[in-house]
């Protein structure tokens, strides 16, 4: 600024003293003033770059720090440890339930898991088809007593279990559940595949994941198993399964993570019965959809031809006629075909 | 060509009540091939998973007893 007024009194000056002394050093002085400008100003270009990259990283790096990391609000112990990603079968989007293993499940859940367990919204007649004949579902439901209607005197009498009844509780209400084992509830299973984060891996992997014994320094409450997958690492429920604590009937060697795999589909199948059709339709679907898509697109392409082919001509009024067949000047619609 | 289809014009769509009778009837039949086509792809690709492959030996188990 100093500089710049010194210039401009310096001109003004210029005209009154004429002479080529002056200017010379007029010249020289504003020569030497810019350059000190440009000096100072490249300095302060310098720094506010700088200054401004600083702070727009700064305030990336501050932001990522406040909402970028991934905020746990437990700690990984109490997360549990994720469980393997196996390769099931039936999980495939091609692939159906293995029956023959859904029976086998069926029998480990009968065996093992029913006398803590309910399944309550499996009724006898789904596993009709699916795992068991009519007679063996129509036997096992008679196996069971089942509540009548009231009767003329308002008595409720029992009679034998029917396809149409469910799969009977192994309590009579949550409450005796929980007396019965150490205050924690055996929740119920039939959408347990659905109710837990890694679904089928978790099962399997809660189911084989105990360890002989807790590692060194793992506080296990009194009452409580360890178990690193299940949240909190201590549960209250105790290792099940052992090997050849079935016998299946097809001879599979029932070890420990044979039976906890054949449970583990089968109760994928409870959670999801609709499994097979759902499949087996949406492949369907998918079919008849891509040969629908296919026509719609010839369609499409059939009825916009004679606009996405005309030609738009123009000839000036008076200019060269460049299509003489029009008698006058004019817009043209051509069809090119 | 040109008489086939002509004749097939004449067969199937010259009256409403033919074309409309042809349309039903196709897609009657159309539908029961896909099905029954996809249900044999579906059952190759699953051979000896779903009950139907397995069925033979409960039922005839419980017809012996
Ligand atoms: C002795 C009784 C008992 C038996 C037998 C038993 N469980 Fe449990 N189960 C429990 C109890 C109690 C809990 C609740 C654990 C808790 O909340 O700490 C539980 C919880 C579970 C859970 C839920 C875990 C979670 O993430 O909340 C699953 C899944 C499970 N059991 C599967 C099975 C399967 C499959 C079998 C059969 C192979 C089986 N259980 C056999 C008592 C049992």
């Amino acid at each position: 600024m100093l500089a710049r007024s010194c210039l401009r009194s310096t001109r003004l000056v210029g005209p009154v003293a004429r002479n080529a002394a002056s200017k010379t050093a007029s010249r020289s002085a504003s020569t030497s003033s810019s350059t000190a400008e440009e000096a100072a100003s490249s300095w302060k270009t310098t720094a506010l770059g700088s200054g401004a990259t600083a702070f727009a990283i700064g305030s990336v790096a501050w932001y990522y720090h406040l909402y970028g990391q991934n905020v746990d609000a437990m700690t990984p112990a109490e997360e549990g440890l994720h469980p393997t990603a196996y390769p099931w079968e039936h999980t495939k989007w091609s692939k159906t339930f293995d029956h023959q293993a859904l029976r086998r499940g069926f029998q480990v859940y009968r065996e093992v898991c029913a006398s803590c367990h309910s399944l309550k919204r499996i009724p006898y007649r789904s596993l009709v088809g699916n795992i068991m004949t009519v007679d063996e579902a129509k036997a096992l439901a008679e196996e069971n007593e089942y509540d009548t209607e009231p009767n003329n005197e308002g008595e409720i009498e029992k009679r034998p279990g029917k396809l149409s009844d469910y799969l009977p509780s192994p309590y009579k209400n949550d409450e005796a559940a929980r007396a019965a084992n150490n205050g924690a509830l055996p929740p119920d299973l039939s959408l347990m595949v659905k109710a837990r984060h890694g679904g089928c891996d978790y099962i399997f992997s809660l189911l084989t994941g105990y360890p002989e014994e807790p590692p060194a320094g793992a506080v296990v409450q009194e009452g409580l198993n360890f178990n690193p997958y299940f949240p909190g690492t201590g549960i209250a429920m105790a290792r099940v399964l052992y090997d050849d604590l079935v016998e299946y009937e097809d001879g599979t060697p029932a070890t420990t993570s044979q039976m906890a795999k054949d449970v583990t589909e089968f109760l994928h199948w409870s959670a999801e019965p609709e499994m097979d059709d759902r499949k087996k339709m949406g492949w369907k679907v998918m079919a008849i959809g891509g040969v629908l898509f296919a026509l719609s697109v010839w369609v499409k392409r059939y009825k916009w031809t004679p606009l996405k082919t005309r030609k738009i001509i123009y000839t000036p009024p008076g200019g060269p006629a460049k299509n003489p067949s029009s008698p006058r000047p004019s817009v043209k619609m051509n069809e090119r075909q | 060509m040109a008489g086939l289809s002509s004749s097939l014009y004449n067969l199937f769509f010259r009256k409403n009540t033919v074309m409309l009778g042809t349309v039903f009837a196709s897609a009657f039949a159309i539908q029961m091939a896909f099905d029954s086509g996809s249900e044999k792809i579906w059952d190759g690709i699953n051979k000896g998973r779903q009950w139907k492959d397995i069925k033979h030996r409960y039922v005839q188990a419980a017809e012996e007893e």
